[in-house]
């Protein structure tokens, strides 16, 4: 950055216009504004992060109320539909958009907190390879090809049902199991800048290691980073969705997604509805934020390579 | 090229001894399993002998002995539940799954190449921006919400396809598609990128050139190089969707390794899962050391790192 203001100082040659210096805040929100796959993943985004985190101020109902008189209400553009639940209740009688919202909240939480756990795990395995090289990068290397060849979901299942199934068992199982993109990620990033010459002047300087890792090198890989934490969060919400199903996720009578369709299943048949309406949501927030990362990367990428 | 071969060969082999001590410590170390086995209501004596039965008293190490030496010669031992051996349970199902995972990789690559090289072909047009948000579109789809999707619409509502089963060639069309459709984003996009990089060649502007017709120097030129990385990627996807085929084979009731592997987990059949945790994991680990080897074959440069 400091080279093209550098240089943009110079007289300008020919017809080339004078650059105008930007702050990096700035030349990114003109960017991103013009991104429309960024734009449109921001937005489903951000409506379904305010719909499930207010979620109390868009419905009255309790997602856990059960009315048994009221099971099963088609929602409002059916002929039985009425506007008191009008995307209808489960086969409990359970106020279906209630349980929609504070869904979104589960999914959204198990997909951040499962990130943040495989973001470390990978993010410091991928570093230490990229940075020390040599044995260490061949050890990790390693790892990462026998966590590669672990089939996800038959694991993820089998710990679930051997620890047992909660929302925690979830978020530690997936966490320990997600974390591959990010440590190959980090490791050919920080490979890219390990023998940087402002990395050779720190050290030249007397900083120590740690000093270089955290100062150095995580600021220069975070761009990726972020990029691979919301593909992976989608990832992680897919999942989380996947194991609820076969039931060995998200226990009743908490509202996931994966859980409600798993529920729903058995009355798919006469009332479609049970489980388009869980998965069309599941489809809008991992596209969203799928379309956020994809711009993501457009965006921050060095110099303009549209 | 030998010597890169038996690196890698190596490297794949002590990657299936890790993957193999952690299959078995895994459901080994979770408890006892001679009193899950013997069930609620047994007598200690009872619980006694079904340890010594299934070798459970033995030091750990030498049950893992057993287990991989029998492991090797695909003796993965007796069921805990069918009493039947774990080899015959997988012979019956491995068939239906490899035949899921096949028609589900060719639909995919029949969709994503064809319309990965068009886009290319006509990068920035109408048809490139549709795939393109095809493709977004297509990775945010759940697969087991797609698979049942596609049983109300097709079995359900049009009648055209069966629900579940695996009778006839007619019932692996719906499980086929829902597993193969996440493969596709990946396989096109790819496919598209390769496309771009060749045509933007010296050799196509030759071709081109020298007046060869467009639609010979897409085809027999630029999309034969193109592909060539996508015959990797498709061995690497082939092995993710036999791994997650337990998620399509629970919707559409198929018999296959998928399912055999939920209802093992369900009941505690720990010889089960762990032979078919091994048998995933060897499996793709085989694929991707084929892979390696034919990206090596094709393109010298790999074999020196």
């Amino acid at each position: 950055m400091s080279t093209t203001s550098a240089s943009a100082s110079a007289p300008a040659a020919g017809f080339d216009p004078v650059p105008v210096r930007r702050s990096p805040l700035a030349r990114f929100t003109k960017r991103a504004t013009r991104h429309p796959g960024f734009m449109a993943g921001a937005v489903l985004l951000a409506v379904i992060l305010v719909l499930s985190i207010g979620a109390p101020l868009f419905t009255a109902h309790d997602p856990y109320a059960q009315d048994i008189s009221r099971r099963l209400i088609p929602p409002v553009w059916h002929d039985k539909g009425s506007w008191e639940h009008w995307l209808g209740t489960d086969k409990l009688g359970r106020d279906y958009f209630a349980r929609l919202l504070y869904g979104g909240r589960i999914s959204l939480m198990i997909g951040a907190a499962t990130v943040l756990l495989s973001g470390i795990i990978g993010t410091a395995l991928g570093v230490a390879a990229g940075f020390f090289g040599g044995r260490v990068d061949m050890v990790i290397g390693y790892i990462i090809n026998v966590r590669l060849a672990l089939p996800v979901v038959l694991v993820a299942l089998a710990v679930a049902a051997l620890v047992g199934t909660s929302l925690n068992t979830v978020i530690v199982v997936l966490g320990l199991l997600l974390w591959d993109r990010f440590a190959v990620v980090a490791r050919s990033t920080t490979q890219q800048i390990a023998h940087a010459d402002f990395v050779g002047a720190a050290r030249a300087i007397g900083c120590s290691t740690r000093l270089i890792v955290f100062s150095e090198v995580l600021p220069n890989i975070l761009n990726p980073l972020i990029v691979v934490a919301t593909l992976e969060m989608a990832h992680a919400i897919l999942l989380e969705a996947a194991l609820s199903f076969l039931g060995l996720g998200v226990q009743p009578p908490l509202p996931s997604w994966g859980l409600m369709i798993s529920e729903g299943k058995q009355y798919m048949f006469f009332s479609p509805w049970v489980i388009t309406i869980p998965g069309v949501a599941l489809v809008a927030l991992v596209l969203g934020i799928n379309l956020l990362g994809d711009g993501l990367r457009d965006v921050t990428a060095p110099d303009n390579r549209s | 090229m030998l010597a890169f071969l038996l690196r890698r060969l190596a490297v794949a082999l002590s990657v299936v001894l890790t993957v193999s001590v952690i299959a078995f410590l895994l459901l080994h170390l979770s408890g006892d399993l001679a009193t899950d086995l013997a069930g609620p209501e047994a007598s200690p004596e009872q619980v006694a002998r079904v340890r010594v039965e299934y070798g459970l008293d033995q030091p750990l190490m030498v049950q893992y002995g057993q287990w991989l030496a029998g492991a090797a010669r695909f003796d993965f031992g007796r069921s805990f539940y069918f009493r039947e051996s774990v080899a015959s349970l997988l012979g019956d199902r491995i068939p239906i799954t490899l035949k899921l995972g096949a028609i589900a990789l060719g639909l995919a690559l029949a969709v994503a190449i064809p319309l990965g090289a068009l886009a290319a072909v006509k990068r920035g047009s109408w048809f490139d921006r549709a795939a393109l948000a095809f493709c977004a579109l297509g990775q945010a789809v759940p697969t087991f919400w797609l698979g049942l999707t596609l049983i109300i619409i097709f079995a359900v509502n049009l009648r055209w396809l069966p629900v579940s089963g695996n009778a006839t060639w007619s019932h692996y069309v719906l499980p086929s598609v829902a597993l193969g459709w996440y493969a596709i984003p990946a396989v096109m996009r790819l496919t598209r990128n390769g496309m771009l990089d060749v045509m933007a060649s010296d050799y196509i502007r030759t071709a081109r050139a020298k007046g060869l017709r467009p639609h010979t120097v897409i085809f027999k030129h630029a999309l034969r190089n193109a592909v060539v990385p996508v015959v990797a990627l498709a061995a690497v996807q082939f092995g993710f969707m036999l791994g997650g085929s337990i998620v399509v084979e629970a919707v559409f009731s198929l018999q296959g390794l998928g399912q055999l592997a939920w209802e093992a987990i369900a009941r505690k059949d720990f010889p089960v899962v762990q032979a078919i945790v091994m048998l995933l994991a060897t499996i793709y680990i085989l694929l991707t050391f084929l892979a390696d080897l034919l990206n090596a074959w094709l393109d010298p440069r790999i074999r020196v790192a």
